[in-house]
């Protein structure tokens, strides 16, 4: 018979090793389901993971995609690991992203048309004020009254949803748009434009502010006491009560963190590749940052190289689906399906898989 | 605004319709939780059945298969969430929130080559002589098998959770799993048992919005009604009783809020299509507010038998 037995230590060995192997898993079932699809696998697969990176077709377009792809994802990945790390289940990530979009294109807007260097930051402070607000409606309600943060932030979601598409058709629309609904373009206002930092990189300042989170986040976590009472607060809350850590303290400022930096994501988004306010701009990076969260091992460094990863399949997907036809939905399940097998061999961080006759002890 | 439009009639059976996929849903969730397992994954089991569900209903023209097979769709869904959360012992919170991104995936890549038809939906029954009383009548008893059988499945709940032998375990296994574990009771296979029932729930929920209520497939139709699903149970303080009130008390918002919009209410759509979700939220807080009475002791808990 099978069995689990406990180890003593967690294995460093498979803790760096599940998200390869949970990655390999996804090809292999992946491809089995593109060839029910009707495709051949190993194509697909190519087309996924290596034709926007080496193909001499496509990867002038695709690289710097890359970076474009990933920047939000890292940002609102960082702030979610913290929370989770601390065991606070925010996964409304995707509604503190649209209020930030839509607080920091409010900020640009309202200055339309005059030009100043300080419009942009303030854009940026907007953004992040707007994720942080909406963030802090769960911590509130969590610390005051103790209501479930993980519906709380989640319902939060289709309230900003309704809200975007209010704005999109109200308060932000377009007033030389002929009636279509969208803000006006922020790329073509060049005070509130987040242009690319190198041209034909896909640097833009939001990928640059992604790779600033993760070093802030790298040093906060392994040399920070606040990181030090998260990490308590998670894995032994009673020793983190007895050690004088404050859990409303923690609540306020990991739901507050990942608020900010998701809704600094969305105004980057929406001044620099969506460009303007519409109603279906966001594009659910708000949720699959929970998966690239995870795969990174909740860990900023994991969390870059998970970012990039992730961001290739959302590529790689859109390039399959244009050169071999697979459905756009394969992918997002391709990328539930790695969250999945990565929490299935997981197991193998703290247990060992022992083979015995089965009679009891 | 013509609220002489709005009429009680109607809109207590539209209550009714609006309210039972949340209800399935919730009973569903409730057992499962009871069991203490926390499945997060019902909004991705419930859009699953939904187009499993419409697919068969509308390739044999019967909804009663479709929704036989949404309800399978919904456990097998749910089994995968078992055998992760139960044997591979993985974090149910993570777990339940990659079961729905999956759900989501799965449906909409099914469901491309559905959208835009129409489904065969199910009859409604007439209760005989009930049905004839005016005004109650074509209230509660000229509806879809459907609603009869989501309160019939709330009776039976309550009965079982209550008074039988099986439920007494599945609510020992919930409270306490080492000592129903030292009691010799398979806390494992127990716990598999009432996440199938769950997904099964999730299922024929999902598959009632898609071949009933609406009756057409789009992407995301669920929109958050599996979330919802979940602040409910909670509502009801893990009462069965109280999930049917719970429910229908939220299908009445969720019908209200549709008829102001028809009926031209001056207040903007924005805010009426927010406020089941904002409902919701307060509803939580008052709930939370009180103490959290009810809630299983080992819900969420992962259990491994060491030896």
């Amino acid at each position: 018979m099978i069995r689990l037995e406990k180890r003593a230590q967690p294995s460093q060995f498979w803790t760096f090793a599940t998200p390869f192997l949970a990655v390999i898993m996804t090809m292999i079932v992946g491809g089995i389901m593109f060839a029910a699809l009707g495709s051949d696998p190993f194509e697909a697969i190519r087309t996924i993971f290596w034709d926007p990176l080496f193909s001499e077709q496509f990867a002038a377009y695709s690289r710097p995609q890359l970076l474009v792809k990933a920047g939000p994802l890292i940002l609102i990945a960082i702030g979610l690991s913290l929370g989770f790390k601390a065991g606070i289940w925010n996964i409304g990530a995707e509604g503190q992203y649209i209020m930030g979009a839509i607080c920091g294109a409010g900020m640009g807007l309202a200055f339309y048309p005059s030009e100043s260097f300080i419009i942009f930051p303030l854009m940026i402070l907007a953004g992040a004020l707007g994720g942080w607000a909406w963030a802090m409606i769960p911590a509130i309600l969590k610390t005051r009254f103790g209501t479930n943060e993980i519906l709380v932030s989640l319902m939060l979601v289709y309230v900003a949803e309704a809200w975007l598409a209010s704005v999109s058709s109200g308060l932000l629309k377009n007033p030389e748009g002929m009636g279509f609904p969208g803000s006006r373009n922020l790329q073509q206002y060049p005070a509130s434009a987040n242009l690319e930092i190198i041209q034909g990189t896909g640097m833009h300042y939001g990928v640059l502010t992604a790779f600033i989170a993760v070093i802030f986040a790298y040093v906060l976590l392994s040399r920070h006491i606040l990181g030090f009472q998260i990490r308590l607060t998670g894995e032994a809350p009673r020793a983190a009560r007895f050690a004088g850590v404050n859990p409303t303290r923690i609540v306020f400022l990991c739901l507050g963190l990942a608020g900010a930096l998701a809704g600094m994501a969305g105004m980057f988004e929406v001044s620099g590749p969506a460009g303007q306010i519409t109603i279906d701009f966001n594009s659910g990076y708000g949720f699959t940052a929970i998966i690239v969260a995870f795969l990174g091992r909740l860990h900023p460094i994991g969390i870059l190289f998970a970012g990039l990863l992730m961001a290739l399949t959302y590529i790689g997907g859109e390039l399959a689906s244009l050169m071999l036809g697979i459905p756009s939905a394969a992918i997002q399940l391709f990328q539930g399906m790695l969250l999945f097998f990565l929490l299935a061999t997981d197991v193998f961080i703290n247990f060992r898989i022992r083979l015995d006759s089965g009679e009891a002890a | 605004m013509d609220l002489s439009s709005i009429n009680p009639v109607l809109l207590i059976a539209s209550l009714m319709v609006s309210a039972t996929p949340i209800l399935l849903a919730a009973l569903g969730e409730l057992v499962v939780e009871k069991s203490g397992v926390l499945n997060l994954g019902v909004e991705g089991m419930m859009i699953t059945g939904a187009i499993c569900g419409f697919a068969i209903g509308v390739n044999t023209g019967s909804p009663v298969l479709g929704f036989m097979f949404a309800a399978i769709c919904g456990a097998l869904l749910s089994l995968a969430f078992g055998i992760l959360t139960q044997y591979l012992l993985s974090n149910q919170v993570a777990t339940g929130l990659g079961l729905t991104l999956v759900g989501l995936g799965l449906s909409s890549l099914i469901g491309k080559p559905y959208e835009g038809i129409k489904s065969p939906t199910l009859q409604k029954m007439e209760l005989p002589i009930l049905s004839d009383i005016p005004i109650v009548g074509p209230m509660l008893f000229s509806h879809d098998p459907m609603v009869y059988f989501s309160v019939a499945l709330v009776a039976a709940t309550w009965a079982v959770l209550k008074y039988s032998r099986a439920g007494l375990i599945l609510r020992a296994v919930g409270e306490s799993h080492d000592a129903a574990h030292a009691l010799g009771y398979k806390v494992v296979r127990i716990r598999l048992l009432a996440i199938l029932f769950g997904g099964a729930c999730a299922g024929l929920a999902g598959a009632y919005i898609s071949l009933v209520r609406v009756p057409q497939w789009t992407e995301g139709m669920t929109a958050g009604a599996g979330w919802i699903a979940l602040a409910i149970v909670v509502f009801a303080s893990w009462k069965p009783w109280r999930v049917l009130i719970g429910a229908y008390l939220f299908g009445g918002v969720t019908v209200l809020q549709l008829n102001l919009q028809a009926a031209g209410a001056k207040v903007p759509i924005e805010v009426l299509s927010m406020s089941p979700y904002l409902i919701t939220i307060a509803v939580l807080v008052i709930i939370s507010a009180r103490g959290n009475h009810g809630a299983p002791a080992a819900l969420g808990k992962i259990f491994h038998a060491s030896r």
